[in-house]
């Protein structure tokens, strides 16, 4: 095996064992820390955020930004309550629509997809900066949030809420559906052409189109499977609430960003992985839990953290320079 | 050493020793600087010479072995600390921010200031409009970067070189992008600096520049030097053997012989001016070439041969037009990816912009334009894509530790062959090449050659597109001579004189 490779690794176990560092400090300073209780509500709480992350690792891949996430979130979350709870009513014809649990999510998912699919189409097709579309997508989600809920929480979701809540062998429900989608994209990413494709758009987008890539096409499916993320952590949210709230998911997309950046993934595209992802989350998350065990401040919490995000970078950027 | 000798040398290098993971880039080598002379380092791609400017530089600071500036070593911690010892370096790859003007580019960090703080830009632009001048480059010291030209941008580099007014210059092959009439000037603005004691580092693949201009010359074999010569005191052949490690057969391979039918026909290729209306970049060109036949298009920088490959290619589906017919077919093609469809592939000149993924790896690069072969079950095959691209590393002799080096540590010739084998990976019927052996060692030189040589007599057929009369001459079995734009000539491989061509050439 190439020396090169070896490194890799070693980089790639480096924030693995920043990761075991934690857990094992955290186990000395907290007496709850290391319960089976709180493994699995580490878990359950960065579910949201890594699910959301894995989208965000592929537009960053690309070399893009969505901003949108958050939002997004909220909105999926939104509908797929509101149509739970009343339904669709047509009032010239009279008709309400009533949802059961399988077509009120399929209907926030197919949205979640549409909202990325817009972001990607706008991106490719006018050439304007992902920043700027996905910021206003930012607002216009959350502004239509605001009109379907009027403002507020829908509330009383019924068995919906065991998606949230449930298990199932023995692990929490949102830590199945986020495990399998990091699984599928994982494989997706390392095993399909649409993955590599992925890392050479964001690697160089000029040459990439000169090797017959079609690049707009494979960046569109980025927003869109950011998006349709999107909306899978905004079921799990909305279940786990029992409730959809209008302001859900605000400056989720930050967290998305630092668990992406935190494992190692590069901001100017071509370079990272989603088990990076895995990893940035796993440590933002025990950070969270820990701190909360620690009793530290909220005010302090977000500087710390904010802290080894910039730290978790450096070192690693000086790693990989040379 | 006596006191004579050592006024004589002004930089050296003792017993250096540069590793990169699996790779050796030097080993022990010790070569010497003299001063006000032109330096020339001559070797194979990946033999080491770029390593070791960038050792002299300032940009690796971890090797073994001394360097010696004016006789005391020195260390330097970066390049700031070369540059303030007067050591300026032009690299091999082009360093330009594009969307900056070139006198941004050129006075970079070192930006000239007003007494209130404020960059001077009056000053920028005079004293870039006097380099610029010394180096014959009619240009606007406002114009951006991405405006220019490849070449154009190359002589931009030397300028900023210039700028800094070293004592000791390195230049990693300046030439390999710039015309003939540039060169030209370059040389004699060489000859001036060395005339006011500067001294040069010349590193080029072009055996007649070296002869040309430097006083000495100096071998390089995978990473060690195995002579140096007095120039005067040397002969081409002698350097190549020494280069090689063996004397070089013939260098235009050609066992071919061309029988096939027209197989590729370009009619009315046009393509509009980016800027001025009314004009053409590509202007109405036609053209054939025949199935196994190497068809040469010569022309000056500039004259819209890498645009009309491009073209033809559909990179600029909205501002031109072309008939192309393959095989007697008029096939449509709009993009990329319908040109690969159709059995087209192109080589393009810029190699880091648009012939490769950098921080990919070998394999990956190589497999990135016909990854769907190694697809098993729409999943990728590892195993499939290691056999395919192992197969080109071999065939090609692509000299790499691995397939999963990343590209960006192979040496340029390596980065070409890996490009080529991209392209050979899609089983084109026919292969447009831009200037595909530029900056290329004369061995790799040979093998690509008699590559095209092998792959035409499979019936490929094959354009190349170069600047350097003596490789139209020697691969073609017709050439077409381009001249703003036009089509200007046309020559069989028979008639083709180097004189005929350059009258044809010249607008
Ligand atoms: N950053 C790097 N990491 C790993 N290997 C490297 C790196 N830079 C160079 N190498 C390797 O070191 C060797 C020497 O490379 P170098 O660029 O000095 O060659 P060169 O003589 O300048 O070749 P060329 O004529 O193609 O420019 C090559 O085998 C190359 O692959
Ligand atoms: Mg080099």
């Amino acid at each position: 095996m190439p020396q090169n490779r070896y490194k890799e690794i070693l980089q790639k176990s480096q924030s693995l064992f920043a990761l075991l560092l934690m857990i094992v400090l955290m186990t000395i300073l907290t007496d709850n820390f290391f319960t089976t209780g709180n493994f699995w509500n580490v878990l359950r709480q960065i579910s949201v955020n890594l699910c959301i992350s894995v989208g965000m690792t592929l537009v960053i891949l690309t070399g893009g930004i969505d901003l949108s996430v958050g939002s997004v979130l909220a909105l999926t979350g939104a509908v797929t309550a509101g149509l739970l709870k009343n339904g669709i009513a047509i009032e010239p014809l009279n008709i309400l629509i009533r949802y059961n649990t399988f077509g009120a999510v399929s209907a926030g998912l197919f949205l979640g997809l549409i909202l990325g699919l817009f972001n990607g189409v706008v991106i490719t097709r006018f050439k304007v900066a992902p920043f700027v579309v996905t910021l206003g997508m930012l607002t216009i989600a959350r502004g239509l949030t605001m009109l379907w809920t009027g403002g507020y929480p829908i509330t009383g979701l019924g068995k919906f809420s065991v998606i949230g809540t449930g298990w199932f062998l023995g692990i929490p429900l949102p830590v199945w559906v986020t495990g399998i989608v990091v699984g599928i994209f994982m494989i997706i990413m390392r095993k399909t052409r649409f993955g590599r494709y992925v890392y050479a758009i964001g690697g160089n987008e000029q040459a990439s189109h000169l090797s017959g890539l079609n690049v707009k096409r494979v960046k569109i499916i980025v927003y869109a499977i950011c998006g349709l993320l999107s909306a899978v952590a905004a079921v799990i949210v909305t279940a786990r609430l029992d409730s959809a709230q209008p302001n859900a998911g605000i400056s989720y997309e930050l967290d998305a960003i630092a668990a992406v950046v935190v494992g190692g993934t590069s901001l100017s595209g071509g370079r990272g992985s989603i088990a990076g992802t895995v990893l940035g989350a796993l440590i933002i998350g025990v950070l969270n839990n820990g701190l909360v065990l620690l009793n530290v401040s909220p005010f302090w919490q977000q500087v710390v953290k904010g802290f080894v995000i910039i730290v978790a970078v450096v070192i690693d950027r000086s790693n990989k320079s040379e | 050493m006596n006191n004579l000798e050592k006024k004589d040398i002004i930089l050296e290098a003792r017993g250096v020793t540069k590793k990169f993971p699996g790779v050796i880039a030097l080993n022990n080598v010790s070569f010497k600087v003299h001063r006000a002379k032109v330096n020339a380092l001559i070797g194979e791609n990946g033999a080491g010479k770029s390593t070791l400017m960038k050792i002299f530089s300032g940009v690796y600071q971890d090797y073994e072995g001394q360097i010696l500036l004016d006789g005391g070593e020195v260390k330097f911690t970066n390049t700031r600390d070369a540059q303030s010892s007067s050591i300026g370096i032009i690299y091999q790859e082009l360093n330009l921010i594009h969307n900056l003007s070139i006198a941004e580019n050129i006075f970079l960090g070192r930006e000239p200031l007003t007494p209130f703080k404020f960059i001077d830009y009056n000053k920028m632009y005079r004293k870039t409009s006097v380099l610029l001048k010394e180096l014959n480059l009619d240009l606007d010291p406002r114009a951006p970067i991405s405006g220019l030209r490849v070449g154009q941008q190359q002589i931009v580099e030397i300028a900023k070189a210039l700028s800094l007014k070293p004592k000791i210059l390195i230049m990693d092959e300046p030439t390999s992008a710039i015309s003939d009439e540039e060169i030209a000037t370059l040389f004699k603005l060489i000859k001036l600096l060395t005339d006011q004691g500067v001294t040069i580092v010349y590193i080029s693949h072009k055996m007649d520049e070296l002869f040309q201009i430097s006083d000495r010359i100096t071998v390089l074999r995978d990473g060690r030097v195995v002579d140096s010569f007095k120039t005067g005191e040397v002969t081409e052949d002698l350097i190549i053997q020494k280069m090689v490690g063996r004397p070089l057969k013939e260098l235009f391979p050609r066992t071919h012989t061309v029988s096939g039918d027209e197989m590729f026909k370009i009619e009315n290729c046009t393509l509009v001016h980016p800027t001025i209306d009314g004009k053409y970049t590509v202007d109405h060109v036609n053209f054939t070439v025949n199935k196994g036949e190497v068809l040469g298009i010569f022309g000056l920088m500039g004259a819209g041969r890498t645009e009309m490959l491009e073209t033809i290619f559909g990179l600029h589906p909205n501002m031109s037009s072309v008939d192309v017919y393959i095989d007697g077919q008029k096939t449509n093609i709009t993009n990329p990816s319908g040109a690969i469809k159709a059995g087209i592939g192109f080589v393009p000149e810029d190699r880091k912009l648009r012939g490769l993924i950098m921080m990919m790896n070998v394999r990956d690069n190589i497999n990135l334009a016909s990854l769907k072969r190694s697809e098993k079950m729409g999943l990728i095959s590892e195993k499939l894509e290691e056999e395919y691209a192992g197969q080109y590393v071999e065939k090609l002799k692509i000299k790499t530790p691995s397939l999963h080096q990343k590209v960006a540590n192979l040496s340029g010739g390596n980065q070409q062959k890996v490009i080529l084998a991209k392209w050979l990976a899609t089983n084109p019927r026919i292969l447009l090449l831009d200037e595909p052996t530029r900056g290329i060692d004369i061995n790799a030189k040979r093998e690509i050659y008699a590559l095209i040589d092998e792959l035409v007599k499979a019936d490929m057929s094959i354009v190349v597109v170069s600047s350097e009369l003596p490789e139209i001459l020697g691969i073609s079995d017709r050439i077409v001579v381009f001249a703003e734009g036009k089509k200007k000539a046309e020559f069989g491989r028979e008639e083709a004189t180097e004189e005929k061509i350059m009258k044809a050439a010249i607008p």
